[in-house]
């Protein structure tokens, strides 16, 4: 593999130059082309996925099995007006769609689908993309903000709280990985788990948080609390219409799933890697795309069976269980590398790793149980204070 | 190093592609959508009703509490990035320094947690 | 274009323009919002999320019914009966036609009574599931209210058979109902017994095993039975705070009398999940009835020789029966001509409903859905 980046001949003998600009070029288009792509299949996906739980067929008739569906949608939202309240803030108004949207067009440059098949292999890419990650919430702050409604409001307050908050244990998984790895850098990430040396079977319980703090900052089912449709309508989005809120909604929800679920892939899945991928390295894209539709699915299995969370578990449950979670797996897993020699640190770690997942799977809700007896405990006893007189 | 800059070029163009690409659908959308606009139609939405006292009003304190703890621990992770990338050369040295930081950390968590900061309001 | 007020200008207390004072939100929750079941509408007085003070605005879908049926025959009534609590719409009818009886002084064949009942308590069945299925949806959780309604359209299917109707049935007719069931409908209700009795466990196995949904409801909206009965509450509601009160016992109407398998079903501790409890049980109860009622079916008519416009003697009765929300019942006087002087509804959702900003101050926007959710409101009962 050539060091990316660097100006290289190009296939055919074609000027480095012109390589550069080419190479440019068809990222930017396949990038497009994908986002939106994987906005119309995975909406179909999720519709037919969520039909097939729910014991009902799906979007059925346009186009053959209803492909179509999600094309004819989107043809409508284009087509739709686009109310704006004349009491919003105009200007923040209009460009908050775009201030979310950007970022996340903007982080698909470094995710690499295979060796080479990358928009640009920055040495800082987690980083990048954590940052990038940030800036997604300031549009829906935003948008909740310039909405000037009540709905819209709580909800940007809701998302302010709950994606800033979920930011930290995203991120602190994110080192664990990269105290084992060294490096910030993609590609390397990737090429460090040859074979079934997984980072997924060595450090499960930074996979795990790591999962959860993606599904709150993608704003999905059980975290969906800013666009909460029970409560507030539509959250931030209330005031968003035709293709403003398509791209609000479809294309950069989806958009952000699949960026959270390809940064999953790399760090804990081993990217590209896979049967074969030596022989014909192509695969690798196909490797790494069937591993990150796996996680979308998983995504969505968890919203068709999940109720949401109210705002203040979640942020307790944030705060109070993930952090210093990730906290404890960060500082033992760089003790013990740094305690044990090469093979015997990984072993250990990974260990260490899967009695926290134990731990996690079976003491929370072992925990909330008793919590929950206690409080129906004390609402006991309170309700026979109170009728004690005409009892 | 031109390597950095060709990289950054990339970042910058991708930036660019997409804020192009939320203008491009907005024009097209602008173009082909219909616009009729009604009074009742351009006011806020607040389930049908006319809302009583507008949104933009001052509220509690707590959501900025929130804002003010992400800042600590968002700059705290930023510092255990670059730790993290050398912290196999760095060996027991850097295992104790960032031991102290998160602990001074941690306490200031602690603390927050003691003083109701992390409940919501 | 006319200039729109972007708001209604609410006045700032004195003194304070000038002072860093936080300020309340003042939120329209509802009529057209996606969890106030109906039109609804809240006024929220919040501070940050929490919330200060609800006022519950109802009146949205109010239709006249009670001076409607003043106009109509005793018959010609029913059909409006359908649309006070239009989820369990058997058992408005059933309270009506029972009124109109004891009025009238008119005797019910014995197989209507039992067709009365299977019919009811399919209708209190369908009724628990729209609540279960919405109850879940409103606390996020996409799947159950599709199980539910799958559920549903079995027991709607089958009203089509024996009325021709899934919505407004207009079934029972003072002195008995309209037809027999048709033909080959028991073996298809026995069918549909047994297959819902296990939907009934893979519910409660989807929804009491998830520790978000317990986090939701445990201890949510609670309120004691003092409260509850000093509220004119009824039903699942007060049972779920520990009394065993039930008017199919308490005050046995039809054939509840003879029906062994019916014993009220009670949680203790008043919360939201209590009441969930409660209506779950309630479904199983409806199982255990409805094949009571099929293993003892009587022939013979179903419907007493009454015209279809008649006149009672002068009278005042109240009939209060079990409905699916609490105590519905109907206070009618007749002068002695062809149609009530008065019919007054006592709804069940309007009791309830009262009880909600008590339960409501101090809690979250999040709680206010989940705890109006479980408090089962159906507005076209608040509102008549």
């Amino acid at each position: 593999m050539s060091p990316p980046g660097v100006l290289v001949p190009g296939p055919f003998g074609i000027d480095p130059l012109v390589w550069v600009v080419l190479r440019l070029l068809i990222a930017v288009l396949l990038v497009v082309g994908l986002i939106f792509n994987g906005a119309l299949l995975q909406i179909l996906m999720e519709r037919k996925l969520q039909a097939w739980a729910q014991d009902r067929v799906g979007p059925y008739h346009v186009g053959p099995w209803g492909l179509l569906q999600t094309f004819a949608d989107a043809l409508k939202l284009i087509g739709k007006e686009d109310v704006r309240s004349r009491f919003t803030d105009a200007a923040f108004f209009l460009t908050a769609p775009a201030i979310t949207f950007t970022p996340m067009v903007a982080a698909w440059v470094v995710i690499p689908f295979a060796p080479g098949v990358q928009g640009i292999d920055i040495n800082i890419g987690l980083l990048y993309l954590s940052s990038l990650g940030a800036m997604g919430v300031l549009g829906i702050v935003i948008a909740g903000w310039a909405s000037n409604n009540k709905y819209s409001l709580i909800g940007g307050l809701r998302s302010a709280g709950q994606l800033i908050s979920y930011e930290v244990p995203q991120i602190l998984s994110l080192v664990t990985v990269v105290l084992l790895a060294g490096s910030l850098q993609l590609t390397k990430i990737a090429t460090a788990q040859p074979g079934l040396q997984l980072n997924l079977f060595i450090l499960p319980a930074a996979f795990l948080t790591y999962f959860i703090a993606a599904l709150a900052e993608t704003n999905r089912t059980p975290f969906d609390l800013p666009e909460a449709e029970s409560e507030l309508v539509a959250g931030y989005l209330t005031e968003y219409s035709g293709m403003r809120w398509g791209t609000f909604l479809a294309l950069t929800e989806y958009g952000n799933v699949t960026i959270v679920s390809s940064i999953m892939t790399t760090l804990w899945l081993g990217g590209w890697n896979g049967p074969l991928v030596d022989q014909a390295p192509i695969l690798g894209v196909l490797w790494f795309t069937l591993k990150v539709y796996v996680i979308i699915v998983a995504f969505m299995w968890i919203r068709l069976t999940l109720p949401r969370f109210r705002i203040d578990q979640l942020m307790n449950f944030c705060w109070k269980v993930l952090i210093p979670l990730t906290l404890t797996n960060l500082f033992v897993t760089a003790t013990l590398k740094v305690a044990l020699p090469a093979p015997w640190d990984l072993i250990a770690i990974g260990i260490l790793n899967w009695g926290l997942v134990a731990a996690f799977i079976v003491l929370i809700p072992r925990l909330q149980r008793r919590r929950l007896e206690r409080l129906r405990e004390r609402l006991r006893t309170e309700r026979e204070r109170t009728l004690a007189p005409t009892a | 190093m031109p390597d950095y800059n060709l990289s950054y070029f990339y970042v910058f163009v991708f930036f660019a592609v997409g804020a192009f690409v939320v203008g491009a659908l907005m024009t097209v959308s602008r173009i082909i959508a219909p616009r009729r606009p009604t009074p009742e139609k351009l006011r806020p939405y607040e389930s049908g009703e006319e809302p009583i006292g507008q949104a933009w009003g001052r509220y509690p304190i707590h959501f900025y509490v929130f804002a003010l703890l992400f800042v600590v621990f968002d700059v705290e992770v930023i510092f255990l990035f670059p730790w993290a990338v050398i912290f196999a050369s760095l060996g027991w040295y850097g295992i104790v320094e960032m031991g102290v930081f998160i602990a001074i950390l941690v306490v200031g968590l602690v603390y927050a947690w003691k003083k109701d900061a992390l409940s919501w309001y | 274009m006319t200039e729109v007020q972007p708001y209604v200008e609410i006045q700032t207390p004195q003194g304070v323009e000038d002072e860093l004072v936080t300020e309340e939100l003042i939120l329209n929750l509802g009529p057209q919002h996606p969890s106030t079941h109906g039109v609804l509408r809240l006024v929220l007085r919040l501070h940050g999320e929490r919330i200060v003070e609800c006022l519950p605005v109802m009146g949205y879908l109010h239709r006249g019914l009670e001076k409607i049926y003043e106009n109509r025959t005793y018959e010609g009534g029913i059909r409006y009966a359908d649309q006070a609590d239009y989820v369990a719409v058997m058992l408005n009818e059933w309270a009506y036609a029972l009124a109109t009886e004891a009025c009238a002084e008119i005797e019910v064949p014995r197989r209507a009574e039992f067709l009365r009942t299977i019919v009811g308590e399919l209708s209190r069945a369908s009724a628990h599931l729209v609540w279960l299925g919405t109850y879940l949806l409103d606390l996020g959780a996409t799947t159950p209210i599709l199980w539910c309604f799958r559920d549903r359209e079995q027991i709607l299917d089958m009203f089509e058979e024996i009325c021709g109707s899934r919505f407004n049935h207009n079934y029972y007719r003072p002195g008995g109902l309209l037809y027999d069931f048709p033909p080959g409908l028991l073996s298809k209700l026995e069918r549909f017994i047994d297959r819902w009795e296990k939907n009934i466990d893979e519910y409660r196995e989807l929804i009491e095993g998830n520790e978000i949904f317990l986090e939701r409801t445990v201890g949510i909206g609670v309120f004691d039975s003092k409260t509850a009965i000093a509220y004119g509450i009824g039903g699942p509601m007060l049972r779920a705070t520990g009394v065993p009160h039930d008017l199919r016992v308490d005050r046995p109407y039809s054939i509840y009398p003879e029906l062994k398998s019916m014993k009220p079903v009670t949680a203790q501790d008043g919360d939201a999940f209590s009441r969930y409890q409660v209506r779950l049980g309630e479904m199983k109860l409806v199982v255990a009835l409805v094949r009571e009622c099929l293993d003892k079916l009587p022939g013979g008519p179903v419907r007493a020789r009454v015209g279809h416009v008649f006149k009672a003697k002068p009278n005042e009765v109240y009939f209060p029966i079990e409905g699916a929300k609490g105590e519905i019942g109907y206070y009618m006087i007749s002068k002695g001509g062809p149609n009530p002087f008065r019919a007054k509804m006592r709804g069940a959702s309007f009791c309830n409903l009262q009880l909600l900003p008590t339960l409501l101050r101090g809690r979250l926007v999040a709680d206010a859905i989940a705890i109006l959710g479980s408090i089962d409101i159906v507005l076209g009962e608040v509102d008549r």
